[in-house]
């Protein structure tokens, strides 16, 4: 019974099971969690849907987003409504979906919001805990998968800056189950090594559930105890997982990871060489600055020209004694010129007196003169004297023949008593 | 390789000691003998620094369990085989 096979072509066989797909299950709501959302530049969406046990690809084209109220964001748990159909290009099961509502978050997404509240409440996020990365660390510790590319890109980014770093891999699982835990105890083995001086925990992009293990609170817990530094760069760029919000730093990508680990070593070199250029230019500088100052020193006329120095010193003397010889030849001029006053004032005192003493004299004279006997005897009177030079004044002084002398105004007489006559009758 | 540390000072304090020193100087307020000692001392640091640049070789290691010991043993970089 030679039965002829059936041999479908795939378009065909694709074509039917899509039949199939649509005419059997065709519309229906179901209900999942979005993972792997991908907005196309078309504005199609394509995304996961999936629940604790499965998964199915979904796409929702632009046409379709009208009215939406919310933009569909991975952890979102979502019901959605769309006919379940079969990509024919490519044998892709999925469902097309035309209506979407939020049915409240995803279970994951609620459990990191949950604990990044706890452990930030606990203040294992602050800044003030953050323990600053080695410029230049001896040993880098690695805590990641040893065949991700993560660990590639790093060590490329590594060789790049600095080619002699010592790097010690500590290989964990970095996704499913036990990663948490292989994580955790890798941070608390380097601790205990306290080899490295600085950690990096690392592993390239993926969904939500991927980098699952960096969100489990035993991770957190394990950074948040290291004494060692550690830097985070798990997922890619715009994933955040808690343990970047605990690590002391965080990187974007493993790359940028390698390139806060280690700065370029010839930047370093280049920084060494300036300032060795800065040493010495400083120090010259100030070598040049003072041996300027004693060239400007020694120049100096008080070592040049001692000699200027005494004359100006002299000349100063000299100044001097000139301006006090002015002072005292003016205080002598104005002291003479007192004098001369005095004495021209005395002067005239004196002859002012001399003048009226002669005056006085003068007149005292004329009246001497007017009393004097010998005035007297001008007018005709005359003075008659005893022998014995008494001058007469009555007639009884004598006796007749005695001898008398009679003064004249001009000349004398002798003459001899002849008779006395008193003076009873006259008289 | 623990135990080589502190006996100097770091790389990252030996730079920062020799931004001030170099300030310092550049500063102009120092004495003669200030500035000799600064270069000195700055001069010392760069050396150090040098050294510190390039004491380390270049070494990946991988850290494994052998007979419940952990010990390491070279890594192999994919771009090296």
């Amino acid at each position: 019974m030679a039965e002829e096979r059936k041999v479908y072509r795939i378009s065909e066989l694709n074509r039917l099971s899509k039949t199939v797909l649509e005419d059997e299950v065709g519309d229906v709501w179901i209900e999942g969690e979005i993972s792997n959302f991908r907005p196309a530049p078309s504005g199609h969406w394509y995304f996961t849907l999936k629940d604790a046990d499965a998964q199915i690809s979904a796409a929702m084209f632009r046409g379709n987003q009208r009215g939406m109220t919310f933009e569909p964001k991975d952890g979102m748990l979502v019901s959605a409504f769309g006919s379940v159909t079969l990509y024919e290009a490519r044998g892709n099961y999925q469902i097309i979906v035309r209506q979407i509502e939020e049915a409240g978050k995803g279970s994951l997404q609620e459990a990191f919001e949950k604990l990044k509240k706890k452990l930030a409440a606990e203040g294992l996020f602050d800044e003030a805990r953050k323990k600053p990365v080695p410029l230049l660390p001896q040993r880098v510790g690695i805590v990641t998968s040893p065949t991700g590319a993560a660990i590639q890109d790093f060590l490329n980014v590594i060789t790049r800056r600095f080619p002699n770093l010592h790097i010690l891999i500590v290989p964990v699982k970095v996704q499913g189950e036990g990663s948490a835990e292989e994580v955790a105890s890798a941070l608390r083995l380097l601790n205990e090594r306290a080899d490295t001086d600085v950690i990096v925990i690392t592993r390239g992009g993926g969904s939500l559930e991927d980098l699952w293990s960096f969100n489990e609170e035993v991770v957190a817990r394990a950074v948040a105890a290291s004494r060692i530094p550690v830097i985070s760069a798990v997922g890619h760029e715009i994933d955040f997982t808690i343990c970047d919000f605990v690590a002391d730093l965080r990187a974007p990508t493993p790359s940028a990871a390698a390139e806060l680990v280690i700065g370029q070593k010839d930047e370093f070199a280049h920084d060494l060489t300036q300032y060795r250029r800065r040493l010495g230019g400083a120090l010259s500088s100030r070598l040049l600055t003072a041996k300027n100052r004693l060239i400007g020193a020694s120049r100096s006329y008080v070592f040049r020209e001692p000699r200027r120095l005494v004359s100006q010193y002299r000349e100063k003397v000299l100044t001097l004694r000139s301006d006090s010889r002015d002072a005292l030849r003016d205080l002598l001029r104005s002291r003479g010129q007192q004098l001369d006053e005095a004495g021209l004032r005395m002067r005239h005192r004196i002859e002012m007196s001399f003048h009226t003493r002669r005056e006085k004299h003068v007149r005292l004279g004329a009246q001497l003169r007017a009393l004097s006997p010998v005035a007297v005897l001008d007018r005709g009177f005359s003075i008659t004297r005893r022998a014995d030079g008494t001058i007469l004044k009555a007639a009884t002084d004598v006796d007749a023949g005695e001898q008398i002398e009679t003064q004249l105004a001009k000349g004398r007489l002798k003459s001899k008593i002849t008779h006395v006559e008193t003076e009873k009758d006259d008289g | 390789m623990a135990e080589k540390k502190k006996e100097q000072p770091g790389f990252e304090e030996a730079l920062e000691r020799l931004e001030k020193i170099v300030e310092e100087m550049e500063s102009g307020n120092l004495s003669l003998e200030d500035m000799m000692k600064h270069f000195e001392e700055g001069s010392m640091l760069v050396k150090h620094c040098d050294k510190k640049l390039n004491e380390v070789e270049r070494k990946i290691e991988k850290l494994v369990e052998k007979d419940g010991e952990m010990t390491t043993e070279p890594f192999k970089e994919d771009e090296d085989s």
